[in-house]
């Protein structure tokens, strides 16, 4: 397949590991910011290409994970309300609330449905003018423009049975927050390839700057992965702290404006709650006055005490590249994707989910 | 009087209802034949776990299975629900080493179904039992109430004679046996979910669903000393091998390079965010035979169109942890967990 098999090659892999390898002369410590990297890093087991001097950490790019609880409990009394139709993304059913998930609520009888894209959500408003159709609105920058466009086509259709529950995060400010915590230990990043796509890299070249950081957006294959690993070691060793693009063939340092603009013009930023990790200024989406009337909280007012967090769970030490989910007492023990404690083991861009599934290294090796 | 005596009652399962993973053929479902079905029915032939039954009666080897369809869409690119439920159970048979024979169809049909569409079913479920070479001999109707059932649901039976010479099945793999599969992985699967999701290719997908008795027949007629068969149906290649791995206590070893899978079902799964390992296939087995009977176990599969494509993608070693490892592409090497679930799409 053309523009996958060449970023999978054997040998390519192999030349990069080397060149990795000859160029390290010290320990450094590198964070991928996707879980979309991350799950490809342990399902292609490029840990064992790499030299002991590289400890790669997992970084909070799971959108599903860092949404909080208490949205998730909303979202299942929402879907839950007789005539209600709730759309989702298919990797948010599992998530757990505190008192259950999308899944289970539909195992219960209450409408839930996996959709592809938003705007199929706004066909079944369309279809289904006496019901009620909620989406759950989840995502980085990369599905922020699709979210957008879903409110801003409900707008011009004139659909008073449309509404989305906005959990939309971005990425520089959590990236921030994590350079700003105590304990980092954090000398670079792999900026996510997707989200810069969409939302450029000029946010980036602060950061870099701001830090002293070496930040290179890199894509989803092992071969980009590994050429991303090495753009930031050859800065590290270098000296240089830059924003440099590994995913050339998708990213250009000004995004994609369009998108950018239909964004704009349906959401404005806000702070936001992540799970596990705390309220995080400005780090998020919210709707715009015009577009109000279509988000879900002002249609369906929260009625319940926040939910409790597991409390076991170290979900937020994990986001944040503070601990690796084998360190969990829990993980693979009382936390497994049958009976998750948290979301970072059900997510397809969880950490605990891609340990979990790839990484249980007694065996592997 | 009976005597009054404690019996172990069926443990609670932690869900506390039925959720649609628990037929996904992943980890749910074994923990429902585990803590619901095994307890209850106690039996060891049940509890062998293969694919069908295998019984003697009166000096003849006899296999026995039986298989429900619940399919939606009722008809997709390549079958419908009437060649599913023929191939499925003949599959069933085929891989207890049985030349499949005589099957029963019970169906199960809503009301105000088109009986056109009930024709269609009834007539490429002819033309399967033809081509796989069994017949039809009894059956039942029941009608639900509308909005009781999705059209047609269909549950067939099968009984075949084994003609292997020895036993086949989990418990006769051994270390060194290579794992040979039949064909491409994933067709079946991605043909049903591009209908379902009215996602549209290039070219459309068709689902692989096809009798697998006669690679059967052409390995035994070899003289390939056939260690266990296994259809890849729901869970894929990775469920079907971690059943094989744990019921041995052995370790299954795979090369990713190796596994076949067609371009427009490796494109849909990317674009879908599915692994094609998981992917369900009707038309597809693995083989465990003897590594040095390897080479003629494959030639004998392509001797046949259906197994055309067979090719080695593995082989069990030594080592006493249960569990499926994979050599990828670019050299590393994980683990290949059985499926949780079902697989949802993702989000981006």
């Amino acid at each position: 397949m053309k523009f996958v098999d060449e970023y999978r090659d054997e040998q390519a892999a192999a030349r990069l590991a080397e060149l990795i390898r000859r160029r390290v002369s010290r320990p450094w410590t590198v964070m991928e910011i996707c879980g979309g990297q991350t799950h490809t890093i342990l399902k292609s087991g490029l840990q064992d290409l790499l030299p002991p001097e590289i400890t790669l950490v997992h970084g909070p790019g799971c959108p599903v994970c860092v949404t909080p609880i208490e949205l998730i409990d909303h979202a299942v009394s929402i879907a839950e309300t007789p005539g209600v139709i709730f759309c989702s993304f298919g990797d948010m059913l599992r998530v757990p609330g505190s008192r259950r998930s999308l899944l289970e609520a539909k195992a219960r009888g209450a409408d839930v449905r996996i959709v592809y894209s938003p705007l199929d959500a706004v066909k079944l408003a369309q279809a289904n003018p006496a019901r009620q159709v909620v989406f759950f609105a989840v995502g980085f920058e990369t599905t922020a423009p699709a979210n957008a466009m879903a409110v801003w086509q409900a707008r011009q259709l004139g659909l008073d049975n449309f509404s989305i529950l906005v959990a939309h995060v971005l990425v520089p400010p959590a990236i921030e927050a994590i350079l700003n915590s105590p304990g980092c230990r954090i000398r670079g990043f792999l900026a996510p390839g997707h989200v810069c796509t969409v939302a450029g890299y000029e946010d980036y070249e602060k950061l870099a700057a701001r830090y002293r950081v070496p930040i290179v957006v890199t894509g989803f294959e092992p071969v980009d992965i590994l050429e991303g690993l090495l753009m930031v070691i050859t800065q590290l060793e270098e000296g240089r702290a830059e924003v440099e693009n590994q995913y050339r063939r998708s990213v250009r340092r000004e995004g994609n404006r369009q998108a950018q603009q239909i964004v704009r013009e349906v959401f404005q930023v806000s702070d936001r709650a992540w799970r596990g990790i705390g309220t995080i200024p400005l780090s998020g989406l919210a709707l715009r006055e015009p577009y109000r009337r279509y988000d879900a909280l002002e249609r369906f007012p929260p009625t319940q005490a926040p939910g409790e967090e597991s409390a076991e769970c170290i979900a937020g030490l994990i986001l944040q590249g503070l601990k690796k989910p084998p360190e969990c007492s829990a993980f693979a023990v009382r936390c497994t994707p049958e009976t998750p404690l948290g979301a970072p083991m059900v997510s397809s861009e969880g950490a605990c989910a891609a340990y979990y599934l790839y990484g249980r290294k007694e065996v592997a090796s | 009087m009976n005597e009054f005596t404690l019996s172990c009652p069926a443990p609670m399962l932690s869900e506390e209802r039925i959720l649609l993973a628990h037929g996904g053929g992943g980890r749910l479902m074994h923990q429902l034949l585990e803590r619901v079905f095994l307890p209850a029915f106690r039996d060891p032939a049940l509890e062998a776990r293969h694919d069908g039954a295998a019984l003697e009666i009166q000096g003849v080897r006899l296999a026995f299975t039986t298989d429900s369809y619940v399919v939606r869409p009722l008809f997709f690119p390549g079958g419908n629900i009437g060649d599913l439920a023929i191939n499925g159970t003949v599959n069933d048979l085929a891989m207890c080493g049985a030349r499949p024979l005589y099957l029963s169809a019970g169906f199960i049909l809503e009301e105000g179904l088109a009986m056109e569409t009930l024709r269609r079913v009834t007539d490429s479920m002819r033309a399967a039992a033809e081509r796989a070479g069994v017949r039809l001999v009894t059956g039942d109707t029941k009608v639900v109430d509308q909005g009781h059932g999705d059209g047609i649901y269909i549950n067939t039976a099968g009984i075949g004679v084994i003609e292997a010479p020895g036993e086949i099945g989990p418990q006769r793999v051994e270390p060194g046996d290579a794992v040979l599969v039949s064909g491409d992985l994933g067709a079946h699967g991605v043909a049903i979910l591009s209908v379902r999701e009215g996602l549209e290719f290039e070219a459309p997908i068709a689902s692989d669903t096809a009798p697998l008795w006669e690679p059967v027949a052409a390995l035994l007629a070899a003289g390939i000393e056939v260690h266990c068969l296994r259809d890849l149906t729901r869970g894929g290649l990775a469920s079907a091998l971690n059943e094989i791995a744990q019921a041995r206590g052995l370790l299954i070893s795979l090369e990713e390079a190796a596994i076949p899978v067609s371009e427009p079902v490796k494109g849909a799964c990317e674009i879908l965010g599915l692994d094609p390992l998981y992917v369900a296939n009707e038309g597809r087995f693995v083989a465990f035979v003897p590594q040095s009977q390897a080479e003629r176990a494959l030639e004998a599969l392509k001797s046949v169109p259906v197994s055309a494509g067979a090719v080695q993608v593995g082989s069990v070693l030594e080592e006493k942890t249960a569990a499926v490892v994979l050599r990828s592409r670019v050299g590393g090497r994980r683990v290949v967990d059985m499926l949780s679930g079902e697989q949802l799409p993702r989000i981006c």
